[in-house]
């Protein structure tokens, strides 16, 4: 099989390209030309490398989950560690290169959309730590679930934009950076958050996070001798799971498994599960999966994570769909509640309600695939962040 | 073969003015408030008027159509209103096109949207984000449907992009006067005539400026080194402020009046 991983104008088959103003084309032809140089500029790869090492933590360890394997059918179950990260989430791995490019560019100031506050906070930590001004665009709906991250971005040093429009969540946030980036984008960068937008985010935004497979990819082969049946990540946008994915696709005995979070179940129409619920189509710049209406209108998507609750998908995702080499399987609310539950009190790590996505998975796969499977699962994010959420779905009083 | 927006500017060039160019969303402020309009814009003088296919992510636009979509799309605009719109201001005689960001034409059918556009009259489509590099099968079916393809550069757009831009364009091209969204402006930016200057040199086409323009003395002075002047933003404030629905119409019909004497004064 030939699989074609983004050609010059960012395509993978027939989706990603650009789909953007045209006043944005030279700022997106800067930012890819600046990205190419890096990929081949030993000093940025040091650079990033050493800030990897003694800021993030790199490499993420390997945590073996014993206890929770007991409910998957008895597989052994992997987990790449994102969430011992800096900043709790592999978000830091994208943020920490564009903030690098940034300053390469020139410019001063970035801004950045988030959902759940994980790629806003991680957004704020890279513009304090290299001191440009940051503006993050957060739903208010967003704003209201995920206060704690808002103080966060807050102390941080970063201005945080509450917006009205639309549906108040993550697609309106987009929609308002892509609406400041249009205006100011000769002084400003756009630290877009997921492996979707406009070439060469998808690419450039996967290069950055690929080193969550690479290193798995080692110490999966260093601790069993052999590498994985199967990889496992949620998928919203889709940045972490294209991290851990990349670098397997040319193994071809490892299943690839993308989580998409249904919420109340696809058959309900309230799900933000986009490649297994959705129709191709072109939203914030690309040409992916979308969910929306027989007129081309956006769909709401719905889900109890808000980082998994995005209508759109990374457009790589689409083809390794399409042609079959990676799978794409729903999870509802109540089952990544459920795994998130067991998997705290079984290995004593409370999971990021994206991550549980992830995890209800891999209880299923486990099951089907027996004691001799061995899987990887992409510990994307920590819960912290998710107390006050969890805390009103088991009905815990605080 | 000319559209009747190519036949609009040979006139215009004729009598040595600039046209006036209205945009409206479809199915705003309602789908009969909206054919009203276009007929009181019409009357009013517009030579061409531009149907917006309202959309649920408009990146491109500020505040005012943002709003001017939501309530069309909460009153259930789909594209075989945006059609009946097109159709309404075509047979009025001026010429019409529709502007609408690209998903939507991909879900209809991209072959069958520049024919449903032919089919009701309509000279061509404008199309914000859709990229040169995307338009292959778009600029394959607006071929055969014989409509124009009306692409919009702005002030960042390199000369050796503009020359690559314009030559797939048909119609006019669209000038965004400034690096920005959609939405009525104190002071129309020096880039637009500078922009404007550079796309000349480039094609033969005319081109408009959009962006911003919402008063007589505006339109004059965009007049002065354009082909076009559009106006949006400007006539959807009078139709969201107005408190009646015949109100919004008696303003926006006695703004357009102005304006079609401000394209008259540039030169």
């Amino acid at each position: 099989m030939t699989i074609q991983l983004g050609d010059l104008l960012g395509h993978f088959g027939q989706y990603g390209g650009r789909f953007v103003p045209e006043a944005l084309i030279g700022a997106l032809d800067e930012l890819e030309a600046a990205h190419n140089a890096a990929k081949t500029d030993p000093l940025f790869q040091a650079e990033l490398a050493e800030l990897h090492r003694t800021y993030t933590g790199r490499p993420s360890i390997i945590t073996e989950a014993k206890r929770f394997s007991e409910h998957a059918g008895g597989a052994r179950i992997l987990l790449k560690r994102e969430d011992l990260n800096h900043t709790g989430s592999h978000k830091i791995n994208n943020v920490l290169g564009q903030a690098l490019l940034t300053k390469k560019m020139g410019k001063k100031r970035i801004i950045a959309e988030t959902g759940a506050g994980q790629h806003g906070v991680a957004s704020a930590t890279a513009a304090a730590l290299m001191g440009l001004e940051c503006v993050v665009y957060m739903g208010e709906e967003d704003t209201r679930r995920q206060a704690l991250n808002v103080a966060r971005m807050k102390l941080l040093g970063a201005q945080v934009v509450p917006v009205t429009s639309g549906s108040r969540t993550l697609k309106d946030a987009i929609n308002e950076a892509m609406r400041d980036w249009v205006t100011n984008v000769a002084t400003t960068h756009y630290m877009l958050g997921t492996v979707a937008g406009p070439h060469p985010f998808p690419t450039m935004v996967r290069d950055f996070h690929k080193i969550i497979g690479e290193e798995a990819r080692q110490q999966v082969l260093a601790l069993t001798g052999k590498l994985p049946d199967a990889v496992l990540a949620c998928v919203g946008g889709g940045s972490n799971a294209i991290g851990i994915f990349h670098a397997f696709i040319p193994d071809e005995g490892v299943r690839l498994i993308g989580l998409e979070a249904g919420g109340d179940g696809i058959e309900t129409g309230r799900h933000a599960a986009t490649i297994s619920g959705g129709s191709e189509g072109v939203l914030h710049g690309t040409r992916s999966y979308v969910l929306q209406d027989e007129n081309g209108q956006t769909i709401e998507s719905h889900s109890i994570s808000a980082g998994l609750d995005y209508p759109g998908v990374g457009p790589e995702h689409a083809y390794l769909h399409d042609i079959g080499r990676a799978e794409y399987r729903a999870v509802n609310d109540d089952a990544a509640m459920a795994a998130f539950s067991l998997f705290s009190r079984t290995e004593g790590i409370i999971p990021a309600i994206e991550t549980a996505h992830a995890l209800a998975g891999a209880l299923v796969l486990g099951n089907e695939l027996g004691p001799d499977a061995i899987l990887l699962i992409n510990l994307s994010g920590r819960g912290d962040k998710d107390v006050q959420t969890a805390a009103d779905y088991f009905g815990i009083p605080l | 073969m000319s559209t009747a927006l190519d036949l609009v500017f040979e006139r215009t060039r004729s009598e040595n003015r600039a046209a006036l160019i209205a945009y409206i969303p479809a199915g705003f402020p309602s789908k009969s408030g909206c054919e009203k309009a276009i007929r009181a814009l019409a009357e009013a003088g517009v030579d061409a008027i531009e149907i917006g296919y309202p959309y649920s992510d408009p990146i491109m636009d500020g505040p005012t159509i943002q709003e001017a979509a939501e309530i069309s799309l909460k009153g259930g605009t789909n594209a075989a209103d945006v059609f009946s719109a097109l159709k309404v201001a075509s047979d009025t005689g001026v010429a019409s096109v529709v502007m609408t960001y690209w998903n939507p034409i991909e879900k209809y059918g991209v072959k069958e949207f520049a024919q449903s556009i032919a089919d009701n009259g309509g000279s061509g489509v404008i199309t914000p984000d859709l990229t040169i590099e995307e338009s292959g099968r778009w600029l394959e079916a607006v071929g055969n449907s014989g409509i124009n393809p009306i692409y919009v550069v702005a002030p960042s757009t390199s000369d050796a992009r503009l020359a690559k831009v314009t030559s797939k364009t048909g119609g006019f091209v669209y000038a965004a006067s400034v690096m920005g969204v959609t939405g009525a402006r104190t002071n129309v930016s020096v880039d637009a005539s500078a922009l404007v200057e550079r796309v000349k040199k480039t094609t033969a086409l005319p081109v408009s400026v959009g962006l911003g323009v919402s008063t007589r003395e505006q339109a004059k002075q965009v007049a002065a080194y354009a082909d076009g002047v559009i106006v949006g933003s400007a006539f959807i404030k009078i139709l969201l402020d107005a408190k009646s629905e015949q109100e919004g119409l008696d303003a926006i019909s006695a703004l357009a009046k102005e304006l079609a004497l401000g394209v008259r004064e540039g030169r």
